[in-house]
């Protein structure tokens, strides 16, 4: 279900490292509480960002939810097919409807993450 | 599948009782009991009621202390327009009058169809992409896309007015940013009384935006006039980064003028107590909101759209809630989370009844009535006119003395010859607001003269 090559936030984000750049993206359990999704708000490229601070929105025909960064950095990639067509992340949340790829400012904060087992125990728990 | 939809009908004893057995109380009242002694038992200090002919008749003495009989020249963003019967008659039906926030799309699509067409009317007189469902009044309005604009422009910190603008629309922007931190309205000497005509000087106007998240004026100005250089406004306020609200206090206006979103305005806001909506006293009002679709969700207020129904009919929603605060809470664009339903459903009625060419008519009367009363006026030699730019319907007339004095001997003749801008702008103590709309008679515009030849 959830991959376990990724590692997981609280807040329902998943990174993805690769060497010094973090790709982010929304778990499957957040898309599907969320419902279908309508609008993202994100960044600029560029954009310093804070582990645990708001990055940037997301929309559904239900609610609108922060999107809070897994680990600190600066922005260096935001996905455009994902804002043009947001049903992306509903669709595919692990690949093509990831949101932003961010610099990593202190590899180190990747351990405070959680495994793919470890988000799906804390899941199983909500 | 059509039932009867909720009438409106209260609960009897029996379901009263049914209910409170459920909960596990005896009373109405115990379910007060969490409550402070000293909150429950409150005397009022109010009067005894009155019977029927008697409360009439106190409503009556009320309604005697007010003056309808003067011939009236005032305006200053409250304007006197004759409202058709057919608008009274079709705006006192109960499911107009009665209705509330259309929360569920289930139940009111009467109401969400009304305010989708004013949303309509208000995007067409605009001549913008997108219109709310309306606010409380223009003041208010342009408050709130000042609020809107600091917001699209988040690295400035100015809201620049224009000292044209309607003193009192420009107090309530104050007020709005009084309390946020890092913000400020300001207004910029851009045209009379600090220099220059009566419109807003490009020069003046060039260079003075570095810091301004927008650039907010009226059209026509409060002076009456008509602003004509808004397409190179609209232009310096771009080059310099910040974005152009036009504000409307007289839409009558908008049907003898080109719209601003022509010319280049972002935002255009405004009041629309002139269609339909009587001037009592000040109020209520009704404020209008239009801006360009890509800053849609950064525009306040609720917002009714167009959509098809689980049968493919088309149907009417509240949409882009996600603005608002019962959704977004801290974050919502505005704490608004209502409109004027009431008055912006008089201002489409009147729209409607009136017609296209019904509406530009009434605008071209205003025009032709105030140009008569502009060239019968400083036909008086003691009276000049101030500015030579061209007006819509209100215009500054200098007097020979205090423009309060001059207005105190009208009065007892029972002619009320216009504001006195004295109270908002000290340099012109000695002017006086004159407006004149379609419902004066050159009788009427004549014996202002006379009136004023005589003081």
């Amino acid at each position: 279900m959830n991959p376990e090559d990724l590692s997981y936030t609280e807040t329902h984000e998943w990174a993805k490292v690769d060497g010094n750049v973090v790709t982010i993206g929304l778990t499957d359990h957040a898309q599907s509480e969320l419902g279908d999704i309508v609008y993202l708000e994100l960044p600029e490229v560029g954009a310093d960002v804070e582990a645990g601070g708001e990055f940037g929105v997301v929309e559904s025909v239900k609610a609108a939810s922060e999107l809070y960064a897994p680990v600190s950095g600066k922005v260096v990639k935001v996905n455009g097919a994902a804002t043009q067509e947001p049903a992306l992340v509903n669709r595919d949340c692990y690949g093509e409807g990831w949101l932003v790829k961010i610099e990593l400012k202190d590899p180190s904060e990747v351990e405070n993450l959680k495994t793919a087992a470890e988000y799906k125990e804390f899941i199983g728990g909500q | 599948m059509r039932r009867t939809l909720m009438p409106y009908v209260p609960h009897g004893d029996d379901t009263v009782k049914q209910m409170l057995g459920e909960v596990g109380v005896g009373a109405v009242d115990d379910l007060f009991e969490p409550l402070p002694d000293e909150l429950l038992r409150v005397d009022f200090d109010l009067p005894q009621p009155l019977t029927e002919p008697a409360l009439v008749r106190h409503m009556e003495a009320l309604a005697d202390a007010n003056r309808t009989d003067r011939n009236s020249f005032l305006g200053a963003g409250c304007y006197d327009h004759f409202v058709p019967a057919a608008v009274r008659h079709l705006v006192g039906q109960s499911q107009f009058y009665t209705a509330y926030t259309p929360y569920q799309p289930e139940v009111s699509q009467g109401t969400l169809a009304v305010i989708f067409e004013f949303q309509t009317y208000v995007a067409a007189l605009a001549g913008m992409e997108v219109a709310n469902a309306s606010m409380y009044d223009g003041a208010t309005a342009a408050a709130e896309a000042a609020l809107m604009c600091l917001r699209l422009r988040k690295e400035r910190p100015q809201a620049v007015l224009a000292p044209n603008l309607h003193p009192e629309y420009r107090r309530v922007v104050e007020t709005y940013l009084a309390n946020i931190p890092g913000v400020e309205a300001v207004t910029l000497p851009c045209c009379a009384p600090y220099g220059r005509g009566g419109t807003v000087d490009l020069n003046r106007l060039t260079g003075s935006l570095g810091d301004a998240a927008c650039f907010i004026m009226q059209y026509p100005n409060f002076f009456g006039l008509v602003e004509t250089k808004l397409a190179d406004i609209a232009e310096i306020c771009h080059r310099e980064g910040a974005v152009l609200v036009v504000a409307v206090a007289e839409p009558m206006a908008l049907a003898a003028l080109s719209p601003p979103g022509k010319f280049g305005a972002d935002v255009v806001v405004g009041e629309g107590q002139s269609f339909g909506i009587t001037p009592s006293f000040g109020g209520p009002g009704v404020g209008f909101f239009a801006t360009r679709r890509e800053f849609v969700r950064q525009m306040p207020g609720r917002l009714v759209g167009k959509t098809t129904d689980a049968e493919g009919k088309p149907g009417y929603v509240l949409t882009l809630q996600t603005r608002e605060q019962h959704i977004r809470r801290e974050k919502a664009t505005s704490n608004i989370c209502t409109n004027h339903a009431l008055a912006a459903t008089t201002f489409t009625i009147y729209l409607s009844v009136v017609g296209r060419t019904g509406l530009a008519a009434l605008a071209r009367r205003n025009v032709q009535n105030c140009a008569y009363a502009q060239y019968q006026t400083t036909e008086l030699a003691a009276y000049k006119m101030v500015f030579e730019e061209p007006a819509f319907n209100e215009f500054v007339l200098r007097c020979p003395r205090a423009a309060e004095e001059v207005r105190a001997a009208c009065l007892k003749k029972g002619v009320d010859p216009g504001l006195p801008l004295g109270r908002f702008y000290p340099e012109y103590d000695d002017c006086l607001l004159v407006t004149v709309t379609e419902t004066k008679t050159k009788e009427d515009i004549d014996r202002l003269c006379e009136v004023l030849a005589s003081v």
